[in-house]
């Protein structure tokens, strides 16, 4: 293993290769060995099976809308509002903050994209699927 | 085996503490001079006092009041639920009053956000070590508001609720409020002023928001020997119960079911009563849609029934379950922490002392505390004796 807490002061020993992941630009999210149960954020053991076999696996990053709000208000000094802040359900379980550009509503499929940020790793946010009918 | 037929537990003392806009008090000396009223009611002295549960009372909280106050307790919590401590500490004086561990116990808070201009709607550090940092504080959703909006938000798509069945709530807080002589907001509210007034967080406007006030307040939770002291009838707490769902949004379990759901499960049950067979109820109102899960959650609608159940003033003065009574955070006083002034309530109502917004003969009073990211309940069940 790298030094890599020494290099990149973000995150924590936990989630670093969620970070590594999305300095890819790849969606990482722990899976558990035992049960095949997805979890975000990073634990050290599967709150579903309670087994301490987890690997990290890439996600295609899709899922739906499942709430929205438009913020009005300041809130950070580089965020000019009014914008979107929306939580996304991923097809494997998991619920994540997020941005959808362009905007988009309760209920229609996204797909995960990585913005840059000076100084810390690119962050996850999601656009807008194309097509709208489920996976499978 | 707790048996609170054989040893029963009382609220014998209330008192707010100043409210609206305080100048000229610290937080410790207006919970002080609170927890003097409040015992005086108790017919008791801080020199009773062997027990001490706060929260927001800085660093060590309950250390800091028995300091202040001179008491060295054998009961102390400063368990941090947010608003819901407050009724979480009187689930905890329950069961510690009735297993003799305690004998009286203070339960209280006191805040001046408003005159120190404490609020602020960003959330978390800089350290990008914690997971709100890395997993939250980047998408820029206001703290608390922009949560309750997303999970309200997730309630109007499930369920088709409304932002007028929202404002509905609003406006009944405020005809109970225009009934209160301590309220701060008390002039006539519609519907259409609520949906007229600025959104902050979509669904949720301006006059959706509590209020942000000065203020607290202290209760006097005691045994059945000490009641006999009070100077005023005494309020019997026959139920209580607590829980927590999630510290962040995206780890709620399902947006749509509060922690209310087993708070008020346990303090209905460890009751033996049914939401029919409550006469007020006093719902943490941070926010119009906190008093609709409340409801759901507590089972006096059906899940997803709530914004139907508030319309045509069902929770206003003269509507079937009279909620908000004192005119709630919405319309009353928001110190920040909300749960000790619904006790407050709940017990003034069951005293039969509300005045002008008294609930003719009741009998049983609901205090339900909401903390955090709507992620803390408790719920207190009281009865007259």
């Amino acid at each position: 293993m790298s030094d890599h807490a020494l290099e990149t002061p973000y995150g924590d020993p936990l989630s670093a290769p969620f970070w590594d992941a999305a300095r890819r630009h790849e969606l990482a999210l722990q899976r558990c060995l035992h049960c095949g149960a997805h979890q975000h954020y990073p634990r050290p053991f599967c709150l579903t099976c309670n087994s301490l076999h987890l690997e990290w696996v890439t996600s295609p990053g899709t899922g739906v809308i499942y709430s929205k709000t438009t913020v009005h208000v300041r809130v950070l000094p580089d965020l000019e509002p009014p914008y979107d802040v929306v939580l996304i359900e991923l097809d494997e379980g998991p619920r994540l903050l997020g941005h959808v550009e362009p905007a988009g509503r309760i209920g229609d499929r996204v797909i995960v994209a990585f913005r840059e940020r000076p100084g810390e790793p690119p962050l996850p946010v999601f656009r807008p699927l194309a097509d709208t009918s489920p996976p499978g | 085996m707790l048996d609170l037929g054989r040893t029963p537990v009382y609220i014998t003392g209330v008192a707010e503490t100043a409210l609206g806009e305080v100048l000229d008090q610290t937080e410790l000396s207006m919970f002080a001079l609170a927890a003097r009223e409040a015992l005086a009611e108790a017919g008791l002295t801080t020199h009773d006092v062997d027990g001490i549960l706060v929260n927001y009372m800085g660093e060590e909280g309950s250390v800091q009041v028995g300091e202040y106050l001179n008491i060295q307790p054998r009961y102390a919590d400063s368990s941090d639920l947010g608003g819901a401590a407050f009724e979480a500490f009187v689930h905890h004086a329950l069961l510690a009053v009735a297993a003799q561990r305690c004998e009286v116990a203070l339960i209280g808070f006191a805040s001046r956000q408003r005159t120190r201009r404490l609020r602020a709607v960003g959330e978390g550090s800089a350290d990008t070590y914690s997971l709100t940092a890395q997993f939250q504080t980047p998408y820029g959703l206001p703290m608390p508001i922009g949560h309750y909006a997303m999970i309200a938000a997730r309630h109007m798509h499930q369920y088709g609720t409304t932002a007028e069945q929202l404002a509905e709530i609003a406006v009944a807080a405020r005809a109970w409020a225009a009934r209160n002589p301590r309220a701060w907001s008390r002039d006539p509210l519609t519907v259409a002023d609520v949906l007229g007034s600025r959104l902050i967080c979509d669904p949720l406007h301006k006059l959706d928001c509590c209020l942000v006030t000065d203020g607290g307040g202290v209760l006097v939770v005691t045994n059945e020997a000490r009641a006999r002291d009070a100077a005023k009838p005494p309020v019997r707490v026959i139920g209580a119960g607590e829980s927590h769902t999630h510290w962040h949004l995206a780890q709620m379990p399902d947006l749509t079911v509060s922690a209310g759901a087993v708070s008020g499960r346990e303090a209905f049950g460890m009751a033996g009563i049914l939401p029919s067979d409550v006469d007020v109820l006093e719902p943490y109102d941070s926010f119009t849609f906190t008093v609709l899960l409340a409801l759901e959650d507590l089972g006096f609608c059906a899940k997803g029934e709530g914004g139907a159940f508030v319309e045509k003033g069902r929770l206003a003065p003269g509507g079937g379950l009279p909620a908000m009574t004192s005119g709630g955070g919405l319309s009353y006083n928001h110190p920040g922490a909300l749960g000790v002034l619904l006790l407050i309530e709940a017990v003034r109502q069951l005293r039969g002392e509300a005045g002008d917004r008294q609930v003719p003969e009741a009998q049983v009073g609901v205090a339900h505390g909401v903390g955090g990211m709507l992620s803390t309940a408790a719920t207190v069940v009281l009865a007259r004796e």
